[in-house]
């Protein structure tokens, strides 16, 4: 029990800390490690519940394991199309941030979009 | 469930066919959808209750269920009707250029269409909260690739805030799931709502969950992402995004808090969630009163019209004289916007199209050289203001109905206030228009693209004669543990 309550605390933690990273951090691509950061914190608190679950001849229950595993496949795809419009924007503008351009795009010198 | 499917066999035999076959199997495919979706709500209308259909055959709580009621059938015939209208818009536009069989552009538009079909079929029946979370995500990744389809470094950094924004929206309701799961150990929205029983552990799941699905739906102070994401966006892409994919996760919102916890004492919640509504919609209509660029106002009007969703909390919850008419009115309220802001974004494109540039303030004579897409866009204000015959007329007359008739009178004043501004954004648009002055015509407006946003704009002027049998339609199936509450 007290591995599980360990494990538990631990999910929290990366829970909050991710989310705390995942609002201060400005940079995008450390946002997208914040975000990895929750999804494990979220992952272990699946993998808790799974353990929480057991009963009968079954050591876990497989349903949140299951869960789990689609859960990583897909941040897994969220993070690599998260990479990809990052790099994207690096080379296009030779710089990544989501200020400025993106909340501004009302000034009068950008153009019409079709 | 052939309905789900069917897109999904959509995309497939567009990877096959390249981007001018992706075309022609999203347009011959959708009438099918439209019959489909038809045919379930008619079975729903037959049979008086909802369909459920168990995948494989193993019920819940091991296996997933989909269940469409009288809502989610209204739900998926809205779509069904909005994306071939998006489809036939963009058309033209997405066509590859001649001499070339197939362009990545429009190979990953009509692919990036059809599932968001499917992602939004699939969260009208889901039934099992993980697989809406599947659903959900499918959405987003269906959604980010249009809003920066064209490659420019302004368009992807606005796909970027909103799939970050998304994500974090995202890992918050999973996280609510894995909680429900561990306090009920099913899933399944039914078993769930049975279950159900004030714990703090559920507290926390559906704040976080709410929370997650508010960032997605874009209500006021998470609403950053989208005024710069759906004005970016091809006109085709934020008609469906504005119209049908901010919906989405409105519908899990709702079907969390009437479906599955009826039972919490949300009082405060429900204020909480009508006061956050109120504030967009005046926060919302206010910023569209200043935006000089047409998409962006019409995307600023996009916040203030999702405000009026979260009315629906306050007015419809509880065992209050009006819940009945608050709920038929946030309904009325998802329809006629979805129906009216297409018809807005499709007919800006055309303007863009038209004119070279959507400044509002260079509309001067484009009224007389575009009647036809003046006419559509008014037609279309004319539902967002609320005045009558139109679909935003009986959403607002309905809610405003319910707020006095449950004594929560103050609720008319945002409800009253956000139609007056719609009027001005409106008339912000139309007086330029009709100004004297003569507007230089780049490009003819093409004939299809004008006929599309106009029969958008129709409907939603007809959904304001929508019989009352339609709202006896919309309460079938409506989770027995929600009547008893009421």
């Amino acid at each position: 029990m007290i591995a599980s309550t360990l494990a538990g605390f631990t999910g929290a933690a990366l829970v909050g800390l991710g989310l705390y990273g995942l609002i201060i951090e400005p940079h995008p691509l450390r946002k997208l490690l914040s975000f990895n950061l929750v999804g494990s914190g979220v992952f272990l608190v699946f993998g808790i519940v799974a353990r929480r679950g057991a009963s009968g001849s079954y050591a876990f229950d497989p349903v949140p394991q299951a869960m789990v595993i689609t859960g990583i496949v897909v941040a897994f795809a969220a993070s690599a199309l998260a990479v990809a419009l990052i790099l994207r924007l690096y080379a296009e503008t030779g710089g990544v941030s989501l200020d400025a351009d993106a909340s501004t795009s009302a000034s009068p010198n950008s153009d019409a979009s079709g | 469930m052939v309905a789900v499917l069917l897109p999904v066999a959509g995309i497939l035999a567009s990877f096959v066919g390249g981007g001018r076959a992706a075309a022609r199997i999203m347009l011959l495919a959708a009438p099918l959808v439209i019959v489909i979706a038809g045919a379930i709500a008619i079975q729903i209308g037959y049979c008086g209750q909802p369909l459920v259909y168990t995948v494989a055959a193993i019920p819940p709580p091991l296996g997933i269920a989909l269940r469409a009621d009288g809502l989610s059938a209204i739900m998926m015939l809205t779509t069904a009707a909005i994306m071939p209208a998006a489809a036939l818009y963009a058309r033209a536009a997405f066509e590859p250029p001649n001499g070339i069989s197939d362009s990545r552009e429009s190979l990953t538009f009509w692919i990036m269409l059809q599932a968001i079909q499917a992602a939004l079929t699939l969260i009208f029946v889901g039934s099992d909260m993980f697989n809406l979370y599947v659903a959900l995500e499918l959405l987003t990744f269906a959604a980010v690739p249009l809003v920066c389809i064209d490659g420019r470094a302004e368009t992807m950094t606005a796909a970027l805030r909103y799939l970050l924004f998304a994500l974090a929206g995202s890992i918050c309701y999973l996280l609510g799931t894995a909680l429900l799961y561990g306090e009920f150990g099913t899933l399944d929205m039914a078993l769930l709502a049975q279950r159900m029983r004030p714990a703090p552990a559920v507290w926390l799941a559906s704040g976080l969950m709410t929370a997650g699905l508010l960032a997605k739906t874009a209500l006021l102070p998470l609403h950053l992402w989208l005024p710069p994401a759906h004005a970016n966006a091809p006109a085709a892409a934020s008609a469906v995004l504005s119209g049908l994919v901010v919906k989405g996760s409105f519908f899990i919102i709702l079907r969390l808090w009437f479906d599955i916890l009826p039972i919490l004492p949300a009082q405060s919640v429900d204020v909480v969630l009508g006061l956050l509504g109120s504030t967009a919609v005046i926060v919302g209509s206010a910023l569209a009163l200043r935006q000089a660029r047409l998409k962006l106002l019409i995307a600023y009007s996009t916040v203030a019209q999702i405000g009026y969703l979260f009315l629906v909390f306050p007015l419809a919850s509880g065992a209050n004289a009006g819940a009945s008419l608050g709920w038929r009115g946030g309904i009325m309220q998802i329809l006629a916007h979805a129906f009216a802001k297409a018809a807005m974004f499709l007919s800006a494109g055309v303007l863009a199209q038209a004119l070279g540039h959507d400044r509002i303030a260079k509309f001067e004579g484009a009224g007389r050289a575009l009647p036809l897409t003046f006419f559509t866009l008014a037609l279309a204000g004319l539902s967002l203001v609320g005045l009558p015959p139109s679909g935003g007329f009986s959403a607002k007359w309905l809610m405003l109905q319910a707020a006095i008739a449950s004594g929560q009178w103050l609720w008319s004043i945002p409800i009253l206030a956000g139609g007056v501004m719609a009027a001005g954004y409106m008339f912000r648009i139309l007086t330029p228009a009709f100004a004297d002055g003569t507007a230089a015509i780049v490009n003819s407006p093409d004939r299809t693209q004008g006929a599309v946003a106009l029969g958008l704009a129709l409907v939603a002027i007809a959904l304001g004669f929508v019989p009352p049998a339609f709202f006896d339609f919309l309460e079938i199936g409506r989770t027995a543990a929600a009547l008893v509450a009421k």
